[in-house]
């Protein structure tokens, strides 16, 4: 084929070995989303190949040429009938074996395990539960249910594995949950798919899927030595939540201990689950979150505190089954916040320092004198 | 190839002496008219303007996109590109094309009236189109805006620094104008058809702007105060959108697609208006089911009104409200479908000719019908997971609106052309832009459903190196659908001075435009029309041939 | 038809026109009955449009006072119940004597026609002046949204006077003002029009336009301003009245 220019040659030999039109499938729900993709072109194809007959062929056999007299017909109450019942009852099934896909795909089991994800302009931060931090990237293990907690710093941004079909908006100002089971080692797409200024087509990132035995030598390699719950410990001590919240009786505030997933009562009488987002808005909003039998004088943390901290102090308060933990912050001085206004005492509002203080997960415990509630701003 | 093109006598064929193009003369005259034909033909001048302008940008964005490498422009001036042009397409293109041009120009005459009830008010939305077009252009001048055409909080409320609060306020401007031209189209018919024009014998052009219309009127205020709420979000901080501050950016959204949904349909029913009369008079017969396609315009309108959250199924929507707006898509897509097969089925059994409004609307048919059906892949639910914020959209919504809305806005330009110049178009040139622009775009648009499918998102500077053909094979298509959008551009002003007499009637069309001079008198009509006759009435046009009016003067 | 049967319909309806139409119909109305039709429709057509315009802020506030209850009860206890109601008094007066100039104009009162709209005018501004007169409270109190927002003023709305609602619920009174601002705001604007329309009506009605037959104009808008005055019936309760108790 040597007459063919080089490149044009070149060229085509790619595009032939390497044209896809499908990313691989390698989460469990692939295969039914893409029978179902099936389903939809296939309906398509044939709703167009029929209007196409009709044009095609009405057009040759009542050319002018053939037909030079029209025959005016006003319609038929039948075919009307006909072609809206039918595309209907079809848009019917598309309408039901969607929505049952996006249930399953956005009602995660509970037995998925849960990472946390924070995008920012212009980059994804993944917070494994055992300490691993991972920018861009995202390992996880095939073969066992996985669960995306996400939020967003600053804008809307979406979180997107084509080769896992799954898709979510991650959102600020509250978590939205994605889960999926990788079916495939490999190395997948990850896009940011919500436009977010500038370097939005730079927000991509790689989601490595490992043989379970793969996962845990990562998981071992990559830690950074203190778990997600070890850090929200440390924060939860150092803003002071265990003067409150010391799981003694009598506390100022709820006893947090296997609060995770129970039903609480609010004051004004709902009932709520308390989930992620409960735990979470709990901290920015106390106030609207107050629960029932306890005074509303909680202050709020809105601009102390970074998602990562937040995200650190939920895994935290997921993982307290009992007060031992919140006891030993306590009286272990190691955990005692370094300076005055920890002490549970109503805060004056106007004077708190927003440091914006972005509490890196590896941070040494703070023994500087700076002033305010936190470590010092990242 | 046979015709039904009926020109005068072209060794005496002359314009008529007096048109509404001479009547007065004088830029003035121009530019402080009521004459709803003249303002017509404004339009058409600022319109074809801003659509040669976004088209220029949707072709440096296929240009960066040939390689995967953001390598021609800078990733802000890209974000500036596609922004323009989806806001110039969308606002200053689309929502007018058909309306404003065509629209202005043959609805009054189409219910046999000596102008639209508020040729004033009519005036004042040419002139708010302008002011529109200024502002976003010179928010284009001063560096740009780079929020995409919908501007998302709270990027663009918090994030940017570039010119939104202009931009935002240049979209709320040609929103009024939209809004005066609806508020327009539905006094006048409601209020100033002829005597013996019922509803039901209004040519179906009419009722299709009649929908659009009722959309243009109620949907488009709540977009002008969202613009609003942005705009003083942007300005004083406040934190009506911002999660920080207790705000709700899924209200914005919200908002926005509350009348961005419609939109699209304000967009679409003009183009299937004209569409309606194309193929009506190409196959000399009545619209196979006038009142179902009557009556699907008005359902497109209503039902168009109660889906806008199918654009945010993904962004954290309760899954139960996500299951009622599903729901309700597929029910709005079923109109549309009644629309496509109403229009083939009038193919049948009748006399058909391929002129090249045929072609533009044989275009449309195939080009909306795939456009439509990738509507219904997306209202469904778990597919959108997949396919959402994916080429697939932008796939989509190009083929609806290139390949349905561009194709009957241009099928309506060269039909109605000889009615408002009185001059022909050059018909071998205008099929073979026809053929050009079908061909152009498939090659586009369709690798971009592939490319959605595979997981290649929008608006992005740079993409992983797989892709890369596909975006060749779409960046191809683009240079061939330029080409075919250009050669109109040019033929077009050819015929103005060479163009073949065209006479009151040369494609034997029924309509009471078509029985009045080409180009028409300013007042329209000598005297009132009584109407008798049903529309598309081919035998009634059959008897009248010998008495149609010819030149006047 | 033939160049002789269209001369002489041509006179005839230049005949015809110089008779019996009068100066006020536009020559693509046929009768002074659609022309008045036409305008009044689409005077409503437009009025629906201000409908949905409001809409988008009504929605805002719909979702913002169910979210934030205490903030929005608390905010608008601090705004200005003498004013505000003052306000709606002379907003409603003013609709008065704005459908009396409509009825002044019918009987070709030209007199009380003027008497009339001088009357909305002054009314007009009596509001405008009133709500600056808030307005500039609300600078004082610190109570615009921004930078210079203070959360002093905002207590429990259980009556409990003296207690501070907590600064997290506090901070969403920002949110009510905003609402508050954006809705009077834009709802002054429509007066600052209306006002504006008035006194060009009242200049063309002192030259006697109006009075003789033609009050198309005068009923158009009198719609208008009954619309202003409409959502202002709407914003008052929503803004001043969220859970007032009477002082004890």
């Amino acid at each position: 084929m040597h007459f063919f220019s080089p490149v044009l040659w070149q060229f085509l030999v790619k595009w032939l070995t390497e044209f896809a039109l499908f990313p691989p499938q390698a989460s469990a729900i692939a295969p039914y989303m893409d029978a179902f993709y099936f389903f939809l072109l296939l309906i398509s194809l044939v709703g167009l190949v029929l209007v196409g007959l009709m044009v095609g062929t009405f057009s040759i056999m009542f050319r002018k040429e053939k037909n030079p007299q029209a025959t005016h017909i006003e319609g038929s109450t039948l075919l009307e009938a006909t072609w809206t019942i039918i595309p209907l009852a079809l848009f019917m099934v598309c309408f039901v074996w969607g929505a049952l896909l996006y249930f399953r795909i956005y009602n995660p089991p509970t037995n998925a395990m849960n990472i946390y994800i924070v995008g920012k302009q212009w980059m994804w931060k993944a917070e494994h539960p055992g300490g691993q931090h991972e920018i861009n990237a995202l390992h996880i293990p095939v073969g066992r249910n996985v669960q995306l907690t996400m939020i967003s710093q600053d804008v809307f941004h979406s979180f997107s594995i084509p080769a896992f079909r799954v898709k979510r908006e991650v959102i600020p100002g509250r978590y939205s949950t994605v889960w999926f089971r990788a079916t495939q080692p490999g190395t997948y797409h990850l896009f940011c798919t919500q436009y977010c200024g500038t370097l939005h087509s730079s927000m991509i990132g790689d989601i490595v899927a490992m043989s379970p035995d793969d996962y845990e030598k990562w998981t071992a390699g990559s830690t950074s030595g203190q778990s997600l719950a070890q850090n929200g410990e440390r924060l939860y001590a150092s803003l002071g939540c265990n003067s409150c919240h010391s799981g003694t009786a009598g506390a100022r505030g709820p006893n947090l201990a296997g609060i995770y997933r129970s039903k609480v009562t609010l004051e004004g009488g709902r009932t709520v689950t308390a989930d992620d987002e409960f735990l979470r808005g709990s901290i920015l909003n106390p106030t609207t979150h107050a629960m029932a039998g306890y005074a509303p004088i909680m202050p709020t943390y809105q601009g102390q505190v970074s998602e990562e901290g937040l995200i650190a102090l939920v895994e935290y308060i997921k993982g307290l089954n009992n007060n031992d933990r919140i006891h030993q912050t306590l009286n272990d001085s190691n955990f005692s916040p370094s300076q005055a206004g920890a002490t549970g005492a109503a805060p004056n509002y106007r004077s708190r320092q927003l440091t914006g203080a972005d509490q890196m997960p590896d941070a040494k415990p703070d023994t500087s004198s700076s002033k305010g509630m936190g470590p010092s701003p990242q | 190839m046979s015709t039904i093109v009926r020109l005068p006598n072209q060794q005496d064929a002359t314009l008529p002496k007096r048109s509404y193009l001479n009547s007065e003369y004088g830029l003035k005259s121009w530019l402080l008219t009521g004459d709803h034909k003249r303002i017509a033909i404004l339009y058409l001048i600022s319109i074809t303007f801003f659509f040669f302008l976004g088209g220029a940008f949707a072709g440096l964005i296929r240009l960066e996109l040939l390689t995967p490498m953001p390598d021609l422009v800078s990733s802000d001036t890209y974000n500036k590109l596609f922004s323009a042009h989806g806001i110039i397409m969308v606002f200053l293109f689309l929502v007018p094309s058909v309306p404003a041009t065509v629209g202005n120009f043959v609805l009054p005459i189409m219910v046999g009236a000596r102008d639209l009830a508020f040729p004033k008010v009519n005036l004042l939305s040419w002139y708010l189109y302008m002011v529109a077009g200024i502002v976003i252009l010179s928010s284009l001048i001063l560096g740009g805006v780079d929020t995409g055409w919908t501007f998302t909080t709270p990027l663009s409320t918090h994030y940017l620094n570039t010119h939104v609060i202009t931009a935002a306020m240049g979209v709320f401007i040609a929103g009024f104008s939209s809004i005066f031209t609806g508020l327009n189209f539905i006094v006048t018919t409601h209020r100033m058809r002829a005597p013996g024009m019922t509803w039901f014998r209004l040519p179906l052009f009419v009722w299709s702007h009649y929908a659009a219309s009722i959309l243009m009127v109620l949907g488009t205020p709540v977009l002008a105060i969202t613009l609003v709420l942005v705009a003083l979000e942007r300005a004083f901080g406040i934190g009506v959108f911002d999660p920080t501050k207790g705000g709700d950016p899924l209200l914005f959204q919200h908002l926005f697609w509350f009348y961005s949904h419609p939109a699209v349909y304000i967009m679409i029913l003009p183009g299937m208006g004209v569409i309606s009369e194309v193929i009506s008079t190409f196959s000399r017969k009545r619209v196979f089911g006038y009142t179902a396609v009557a009556f699907s315009s008005v359902a497109i309108a209503v039902f168009g009104f109660f889906v806008w959250a199918h654009h945010m199924f993904i962004m954290g929507v309760s899954n139960y409200s996500a299951l009622v707006f599903s729901l309700l898509t597929m029910l709005v897509a079923v109109p549309s479908a009644i629309k496509i097969f109403n229009w083939a089925a009038t193919l049948y059994k009748g006399s058909i000719t391929f002129e090249t409004p045929m072609l533009y609307a044989f275009g449309f048919m195939g080009l909306f019908t795939i456009g439509g059906l990738t509507g219904v892949f997306l209202g469904s639910l778990g597919m959108d997971i997949h396919l959402t914020e994916t080429y697939f959209i932008v796939a989509h919504f190009h083929f609806v609106m290139v390949g349905g809305m561009l194709m009957a806005y241009l099928a309506g330009v060269h039909f109605w052309w000889p009615k408002m110049t009185g001059r022909m178009y050059p018909e071998g040139l205008s099929k073979l832009a026809a053929v050009t622009t079908f061909i152009g775009f498939i090659l586009t648009f369709f690798p971009q459903f592939v490319l959605g499918y595979l997981g290649m998102p929008r608006r992005y500077h740079a993409y992983p190196p797989e892709f890369q053909v596909l975006n060749v094979l779409s960046t191809a298509g683009a240079t061939v659908l330029g080409i075919g959008y250009l050669l109109p551009m040019i033929y077009m002003t050819w015929s103005l001075k060479y163009g073949a007499i065209a006479g009151s009637n040369p494609w034997q069309a029924t309509g009471l435009e078509w029985q009045i001079q080409s180009p028409p008198p300013t007042e329209n009509f000598i005297e009132t029309p009584i109407v008798d006759y049903e529309a598309y009435d081919y035998d009634w046009l059959a008897n009248k041939t010998p008495h149609e009016v010819t030149t006047v003067g | 038809m033939d160049s002789q049967t269209v001369a002489v319909r041509q006179q005839a309806e230049v005949a015809h026109h110089e008779g019996a139409h009068p100066y006020y119909l536009r020559h693509h109305f046929e009768t002074v009955e659609q022309q008045k039709e036409a305008v009044s429709f689409g005077m409503w057509l437009f009025l629906l449009t201000e409908i949905m315009f409001f809409g988008g802020l009504f929605m805002a506030y719909l979702l913002y006072r169910n979210w934030y209850y205490d903030a929005f009860v608390s905010a608008s206890n601090t705004l200005g119940i003498g004013l505000g109601t003052t306000n709606t008094a002379v907003l409603i007066v003013s609709s008065f004597t704005m459908a009396m100039g409509v009825y002044c104009a019918e009987m070709r009162n030209k007199r009380g026609l003027l008497l009339s709209l001088s009357a909305t005018i002054l009314l007009g501004l009596v509001f405008l002046g009133i709500k600056t007169i808030e307005y500039h409270d609300k600078y004082t109190e610190h109570h615009i949204p921004g930078a210079s927002f203070s959360i002093e003023d905002f207590v429990h709305p259980q009556d409990k006077r003296d207690v501070a609602l907590a600064p997290d619920v506090a901070q969403h009174a920002q949110i009510f003002f905003f609402l508050y601002f954006a809705m009077t705001g834009m709802h002054a604007l429509h007066m600052v029009i209306g006002i504006s329309i008035l006194f060009a009506l009242l200049y063309r009605a002192s030259k006697g336009a109006y009075t003789s037959g033609h009050t198309s104009t005068i009923d158009n808008f009198g719609l208008y301003w009954h619309f202003v005055d409409i959502v202002w019936i709407f914003l008052f309760p929503l803004l001043y009245l969220i859970s007032r108790h009477p002082l004890h």
